[in-house]
């Protein structure tokens, strides 16, 4: 027990680091993603051409290969970020794509009568998004996003790879100093708690879209 | 009135409209048929705005107007769609308060006021927090009514009104557009295949012919 307590303090500040990449790169990546989608189902050609190449790329690569490229590989080029800048990047870039392409399917599955009878009751395009359409793209894409969201808590610890302290390393440390399999167990314990709590809040969040359908 | 003069309508290199006349004198009921395909829809979603003519001109007491630009202060057409396209996020009250409250600036009370006589007059006494999906076809369908109706439009139009109902609630729909007729002073204009609805509720029938057709023969 007291080493329990005495290894908490840096499986702490590793979980602090995981939560604060993890919250900003949902943070940034949502709202970038539904634009990107908008972006996808525009009528540029051109756009949706970039578009759809950088998901292709995002989403058929690995997001450790992306990590190490972004931190490892610009600076080959002249490029050089943060530890924890390139990490933010490469996730923000990487979510962006999958968040894009849900929030494609979700508006797409929205029926082309809501825009038409939005249009014919003179609403604006902005009034018709907010009031009409992203309640019904929410309801559609929650559980998907959901599952990036769970996806996403348990990605933070590819960024292990490029050194920064979360907490996997945290655990990964202690375990290696100390030869016990304590820490490993608590990081895992932590990891169930961020997506437990994750889990619970979007249940909560997609019970509060029941009440139509 | 309302007069459409020499409305032509393509798609592609398809006419599917040539140089159509027509005019509906006020509160008069006109109704639309033709066989499948003739452009009935596309006549209706001309005048509504949704499609672009070609060419031709559409006259509102003989003032030229666009459908595709509609203002506020004067909403000439109003759209019962044949699926309804009520707005499932929203209870029956908010999808027929919501583009009065936003688009002509109504406050709360009086939009609602507004909505409550609607919904009185179309028998939906009752619904106003229940969402869509908790009404029968023809409840919706009567929804679809009153939103359009609640921006006052000068002209309902709707699209196969009966193509979704049962004979019990097809006649009570066409009480409804009679209804309309002698207390709201309502001009309509019904895109049918029903001929009998067509007979026992229009002042005015008009064929729209299918053009492909005629070339053919
Ligand atoms: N967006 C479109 N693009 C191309 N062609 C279209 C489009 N909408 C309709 N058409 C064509 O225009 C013609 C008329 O269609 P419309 O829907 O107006 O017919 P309708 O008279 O309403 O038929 P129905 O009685 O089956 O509803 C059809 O041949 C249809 O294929
Ligand atoms: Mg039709």
């Amino acid at each position: 027990m007291n080493y329990i307590i005495s290894i908490m303090p840096s499986l702490l500040s590793g979980a602090k680091m995981t939560l604060i990449l993890f919250l900003w790169t949902l943070i940034i990546s949502i709202p970038l993603g539904i634009i990107v989608s908008l972006g996808l189902i525009s009528h540029f050609k051109i756009i949706r051409a970039i578009l759809k190449f950088y998901i292709w790329i995002m989403r058929g690569t690995p997001l450790l290969l992306q990590l190490i490229f972004i931190f490892y590989g610009l600076p080959i080029i002249g490029i050089i970020f943060q530890r924890y800048n390139a990490a933010l990047f490469a996730f923000i870039l990487n979510y962006t794509a999958y968040f894009a392409e849900i929030f494609r399917g979700g508006f797409q599955s929205v029926p082309g009568g809501q825009y038409e009878s939005a249009h014919v009751l003179q609403l604006t395009k902005w009034q018709t998004l907010r009031h009409i359409i992203i309640p019904q793209v929410s309801k559609i894409v929650i559980p998907s996003i959901g599952n990036e969201v769970i996806n996403l808590v348990k990605d933070t610890s590819l960024v292990y790879v490029i050194g920064l302290g979360e907490l996997l390393r945290a655990g990964n440390v202690a375990t290696a100093r100390d030869v016990t399999l304590v820490p490993l167990v608590l990081v895992g314990i932590i990891y169930l708690l961020m997506t437990g709590i994750a889990s619970f809040i979007l249940k909560k969040i997609e019970h509060s879209y029941s009440k139509w359908k | 009135m309302l007069e459409l003069k020499n409305i032509t309508k393509k798609f592609g290199s398809r006419t599917i409209l040539n140089k159509l006349n027509l005019t509906i004198l006020d509160q008069e009921i006109l109704a639309i048929v033709g066989p499948s395909g003739a452009g009935k829809t596309t006549l209706l979603r001309c005048l509504s705005g949704l499609e672009k003519v070609d060419s031709g001109q559409f006259l509102w007491n003989n003032q030229e107007f666009d459908p595709t630009e509609p203002s506020k202060d004067n909403q000439i057409t109003g759209v019962v769609f044949q699926s309804y396209e009520l707005f499932p996020n929203l209870t029956i009250i908010d999808n027929i308060t919501l583009a009065p409250r936003l688009v002509l600036k109504e406050d709360n009370s009086q939009a609602l006021q507004t909505a409550k006589q609607l919904l009185h007059d179309l028998d939906l006494t009752g619904k106003e927090e229940l969402y869509p999906y908790q009404l029968s076809g023809g409840q919706k369908q009567r929804v679809a009514i009153a939103r359009a109706l609640a921006m006052k439009p000068q002209i309902l139009c709707y699209d196969e009104p009966t193509s979704a109902l049962d004979p019990a609630l097809r006649a009570k729909v066409g009480e409804i557009i009679l209804q309309l007729k002698n207390n709201n002073k309502m001009t309509q204009i019904i895109v049918t295949h029903d001929m009998d609805f067509a007979h026992q509720v229009a002042d005015q029938i008009f064929t729209v012919k299918a053009l492909d057709f005629k070339k053919v023969d």
